[in-house]
């Protein structure tokens, strides 16, 4: 490869079970059916670039369920956020959310985290892969952006930014291990539904299945009873809705969810803690409460 | 028009036709409320993605109170898209319309379709505005896989797939001409308000 020397950066050794290049999405597309995408932890990528001095939007590495390393190609500074991952440096332990050396040729490793699911790994100067209608996040639902990482995949790295990091670590509250608690707001749609079912939504708790990806997380609990059958016309969708198909059961859209949906939306999670729901696990247990209109 | 909240995310704006739509959407996108990343239109409804920290009182506001204007038709682009009438449903759609083969061409390339709204996948654009004759439903059950350039028919809609995905349409032809390319400026030829001519390929 013809590559400039400068924007070289590291070489992807095991991507883990999912690896994408993430910054904060494509947005002023949706119009022609382009989907936001970007980091589906937003808040843990801006901390990652803050501590680097980046610019907020920069790209990094989301590493799905730890399982990634890869070797410097020069000296790197990076800064991993996000779920927990036990990080090593050439074998020798590193921390989280806080900066971390890495010398030419050393091989940085992600373990499994024993909490969350999205760790990121940002490096400054930002992942420089070419952009895609004005993003470089990978959409897993419309194939928009870089392919997703594999095993000899060489990402470039841009130049340092100005802006000095001013400090090395950031104090992160910890994520919860089994249940998890997210603030909804009453959907669009409602009215669609029985009042037993939004009481039912805020009551019960509901399972996070394996059906989880950077689309949505399929929920399983209680079903939604809707109060009337006709067909919703396709309407536009927003991170943090909690969609609900035919099941009853419903599922909480994601960074990559469609532009558009064709089912009844009862809830919408507030979005700070669209992120928290992207660090849910299968398993996981998730309990809805409310805050009225005017929360911001 | 009733002002839906979407959370903090957005706000989802129903209004009683396509026509109030896109007028309001024209209107708003003249003078963009900060805040606003993104629009959605759709059928009935407008959406408007809001970025972090947006004042969604404000925004709201700003809906309630801009004057929708003028959508002409006759101003926007016109696309001519030729479209080789070999589609493996064509029998189907001639059947389920009472129509011959050759009349479902005549109907398909006999008016001005408009992009109504897109959402189905990146280059997709909902065409409406088409001969009541062609209204068909939906096939029963969906391809899994539908090829790029097929021309199809659902409910009042006509659509043109803009890459290889799964679909239940009724397919009546295909076009050479490449509706989404991300390198070409713009990526995708069907906008909401773009005109489509459809034309019969040799």
């Amino acid at each position: 490869m013809n590559r400039d020397r400068a924007s070289v950066g590291l070489e992807v050794l095991e991507p883990g079970p999912l690896a994408t290049v993430q910054d904060l999405g494509r947005h002023g597309l949706a119009g022609i059916g382009v989907g936001s995408s970007g980091a589906a932890d937003r808040g843990s990528l801006r901390l990652a670039n803050r501590l680097l001095g980046n610019d907020e939007n920069a790209a990094a590495v989301e590493v799905t369920f730890g399982g990634f390393a890869a070797r410097a190609l020069r000296d790197l500074t990076v800064a991993i956020t996000g779920a927990p991952c036990p990080v090593t440096v050439d074998e020798r332990g590193a921390a989280t959310n806080a900066l971390v050396r890495v010398p030419a040729g050393a091989v940085l490793r992600l373990g499994v985290p024993d909490r969350g699911l999205r760790a990121y790994v940002a490096v400054r100067g930002g992942i420089a892969v070419d952009p895609v209608l004005g993003s470089r996040s990978t959409d897993v639902l419309s194939g928009l952006g870089p392919e997703q990482l594999c095993a000899g995949v060489e990402l470039p790295v841009g130049p340092a930014p100005r802006q000095l990091p001013v400090t090395d670590f950031a104090p992160v509250a910890p994520l919860p291990a089994d249940e998890l608690v997210l603030t909804v707001v009453p959907g669009p749609r409602q009215d669609w539904f029985t009042c037993e079912a939004f009481a039912a939504l805020l009551r019960e708790s509901y399972a996070v299945t394996s059906e989880t990806n950077r689309v949505g997380i399929r929920l399983d609990g209680p079903e939604l009873a809707r109060s009337r059958d006709d067909e919703l016309p396709s309407e536009g969708m927003v991170m943090g809705s909690l969609q609900v198909p035919p099941s009853g059961r419903p599922t909480l859209f994601l960074a990559d969810h469609p532009v558009t949906g064709g089912y009844p939306v009862i809830a919408v999670v507030v979005a700070c803690d669209v992120d928290k729901a992207a660090q849910a696990r299968p398993g996981m247990r998730v309990r809805f409460t409310v805050k009225g209109r005017g929360h911001r | 028009m009733r002002v839906l909240p979407c959370a903090d995310s957005g706000l989802l704006v129903e209004l009683d036709d396509l026509t109030e739509v896109r007028a309001l959407h024209a209107a708003l996108e003249a003078d963009r409320p900060e805040g606003v990343t993104d629009f959605v239109p759709a059928a009935r409804t407008l959406l408007l993605r809001l970025g972090p920290g947006a004042d969604v009182t404000a925004i709201e506001h700003a809906v309630r109170t801009v004057r929708p204007g003028e959508v002409a038709d006759t101003d926007s682009e016109l696309l001519r898209v030729p479209v080789v009438y070999d589609g493996v449903d064509l029998a189907e759609v001639a059947e389920l319309t009472g129509l011959t083969e050759r009349e479902v061409i005549a109907e398909h390339t006999g008016t001005e379709w408009t992009v109504a709204f897109g959402g189905f996948a990146p280059g997709f654009g909902y065409l409406m505005g088409g001969s009541p004759k062609l209204e068909v439903p939906r096939r029963v059950e969906s391809r899994t896989r539908v090829p790029l350039g097929a021309v199809g028919l659902a409910g009042s809609f006509s659509g043109i797939y803009p890459r290889e995905s799964p679909g239940g349409w009724q397919l009546i032809g295909r076009t050479e001409l490449r509706m989404w390319q991300v390198d070409r400026e713009p990526p995708a030829l069907l906008r909401p308000g773009v005109r489509v001519r459809f034309e019969e390929a040799e």
